[in-house]
């Protein structure tokens, strides 16, 4: 266990190191700089070098990439352009709480209503219920988040006036965010769960605990729900993607000043240390989360061994 | 019981007419995979629907601008936001375009993007892993390691960082989703063929001296080409969603040109006043992901009945 818990961190490592590398150099070749080019054709040379050697771009690229590297290890990300004078690793954790809140309610609201619907539509297999659920879970998986958001935005912002349209001034700005990102959440579960749910239904030992005369409910608490509920963290996974993509346009729609909005504006700013902080935070966030759940997953389920590779 | 037997005398019996030529008939018809895929499939009646709005909608991305009177980037400045009426279906935009047109132009785009994303994760994804299953050892092993390194990055922030570099266009948003796109079916297709190797059949055929390339052909082949259609039949629909994600946060395809993405990016600037403007495109995108999705599940029940859940 501990072995191969070592060997994922080191997976870990490799990928990240491989992300900083490619984001570095993608940076690099990006067309535009981060400085106003007006501004910059008014300054004098000397001036200009003074700017660049401010930003450390007045090396050679390779020279960049070792001591941007070295910084990264000892967590500094540098300095953004965009907010002058604040340091990357600032501008990320002072956005860090409205993400997570949402986030986190997301999940929350998605994995218990999606499982809900999941028992629910499987235990009513083939009634209305379950067509219902399954179509909602359908639905849930295909329409786009942003459109998704606009819709909410529209209806219950604008036209019913119930929630507040955009900003983040009290709980209330939370809501329509966390539904809209919890939408496929919900789907994904609900799906996930049926699926499990009618597998297990079909087994021998539910037979024996209904021959054995245990009613309904006993049947469905302690056997039913207790056994397909297990392979649910696998798709925490997906799901935590879905969140952190979602994250980036649910946020810029509602105003949320969160890391997703943070990215989509250092993306339109050109601010290079940003975009490269949240994508590193991004990757390493999304592999721990699945790491986690891997780990997991076999500590509550004896059968599933942890192998490396597939196949062998 | 056996005493009773005794006493029948074996004049009583008499040997049937063998016909020789009715001894080896097979009375079902034949049919091979396909064949047979398509009967299950058909029995599937909201694959069926989905297909065929799949097909509607294919045929009015080809025909509808062609048919229009109206060109999707032609403006006129006397009709502007005009609410959907006969001569304007979806009714038109900022500068007075046709939305009609506009909108099926646009499935145009974002279908043609999704397709060709498709087909570069097709190309590369079994080339792959049918390389790294088929060689195997060390470079099966090299292989793997470097999907692993590979399957920890978020494809969708590659997506973006990539499309920053590259100018916005068709071709571009496609190999920019392949880069990452490919790992997927690369590992179905390495573990379908690692499957197949160790398979019964394809043993007894290499027992029998079949040659390497005959096995490929015959038997490899022809049963991994189910999960190649299954998984890009899924592909297609998230490729359509990625570029329609790009345009709206300013980074796919730019004005004047159409696709899904960028007419619900317009739209959404205008929904306070004409929401119109975003419905249309919005419920194509949705009725693409839903079709593809419930399709590409009929095809997977139809083509692997093993694998139906």
């Amino acid at each position: 266990m501990a072995k191969y818990i070592l060997k994922r961190l080191l997976y870990l490592v490799i990928t990240l190191w491989v992300i900083a590398t490619l984001t570095f150099f993608l940076m690099k070749c990006l067309p535009g700089t981060p400085f106003d080019a007006e501004r910059l054709a008014l300054m004098s040379a000397s001036q200009r070098a003074a700017l660049l050697a401010h930003y450390g771009l007045d090396k050679p690229v390779w020279q960049q990439y070792f001591i941007y590297l070295g910084s990264l290890l000892r967590g500094d990300f540098g300095t953004s352009f965009m907010y002058v004078n604040q340091n990357v690793a600032g501008v990320v954790t002072n956005r860090l709480g409205p993400s997570v809140l949402i986030g986190a309610q997301a999940v929350v609201v998605g994995v218990s209503i999606g499982l809900a619907l999941g028992i629910v539509a499987a235990w009513k297999h083939n009634s209305l219920i379950d067509y219902l659920t399954m179509f909602l879970a359908v639905l849930g998986v295909s329409v786009p988040n942003f459109v998704m958001a606009a819709l909410m935005q529209y209806y219950l912002g604008y036209k019913f006036s119930l929630l507040p349209v955009a900003f983040w001034t009290n709980w209330k700005c939370s809501v329509m965010p966390t539904l809209a990102l919890a939408l496929s959440a919900i789907a994904m579960v609900a799906r996930f769960m049926r699926t499990e749910m009618l597998e297990v239904l079909e087994q021998d030992y539910i037979t024996t605990a209904r021959a054995k005369g245990l009613n309904n409910m006993k049947v469905l608490t302690r056997h039913v729900i207790r056994n397909s509920i297990i392979p649910v963290i696998t798709v925490v996974g997906p799901i935590i993607v879905n969140l952190l993509t979602g994250s980036l346009v649910v946020e810029s729609i509602f105003a949320v000043p969160g890391v997703g909005s943070l990215f989509v504006d250092s993306i339109k700013a050109n601010d290079y240390p940003v975009i490269m902080a949240v994508t590193l935070f991004y990757s390493a966030f999304y592999m721990i989360v699945v790491i986690i759940m891997d780990v997991t997953y076999q500590l509550v389920d004896p059968r599933i061994r942890l192998a490396s590779g597939s196949g062998e | 019981m056996s005493m009773k037997y005794d006493t029948l005398s074996p004049d009583l019996f008499e040997p049937a007419i063998v016909q020789e030529d009715e001894k080896e008939k097979i009375a079902a018809p034949h049919l091979n995979a396909f064949q047979d895929a398509w009967i299950r499939l058909r029995k599937n009646k909201a694959a069926v629907i989905s297909m065929v709005v799949i097909a509607i909608i294919l045929l009015f991305a080809i025909f509808a601008p062609m048919l229009s009177s109206y060109n999707y980037r032609a403006t006129d400045y006397n009709n502007i936001y005009l609410k959907p009426c006969l001569e304007h279906p979806f009714g038109t935009d900022k500068y007075g375009r046709d939305l009609w047109v506009r909108c099926w132009m646009g499935t145009r785009i974002s279908l043609l993007i999704g397709v060709f994303a498709a087909m570069l994760d097709l190309f590369i994804g079994v080339t792959y892993g049918a390389i790294s299953a088929l060689v195997g050892g060390k470079v099966d092993s090299v292989m793997q390691r470097v999907i692993e390194v590979l399957v920890g990055v978020p494809s969708l922030i590659v997506i973006i960082l990539l499309m920053m570099l590259m100018p916005a266009g068709l071709g571009t948003i496609a190999v920019a989703m392949a880069i990452t796109g490919w790992i997927g079916m690369a590992r179905l297709v390495r573990a379908e063929i690692l499957k197949l190797k160790s398979s019964e059949y394809v043993q007894a055929a290499i027992l029998l001296g079949t040659s390497q390339g005959k096995i490929i052909t015959k038997h490899l082949i022809p049963n991994t080409v189910g999960v190649i259609v299954i998984n890009t039949m899924f592909t297609i629909p998230s490729a359509v969603f990625t570029e329609a994600y790009l345009s709206f946060i300013g980074l796919g395809l730019q004005e004047p040109n159409a696709s899904l993405g960028v007419l619900i990016n317009n739209g959404y600037s205008v929904l306070q006043s004409y929401p119109h403007a975003l419905v249309f495109p919005a419920v194509i995108i949705v009725l693409i992901m839903v079709c593809f999705s419930i399709f590409g599940d009929g095809l997977r029940d139809a083509l692997d009945p093993k694998m139906r859940k």
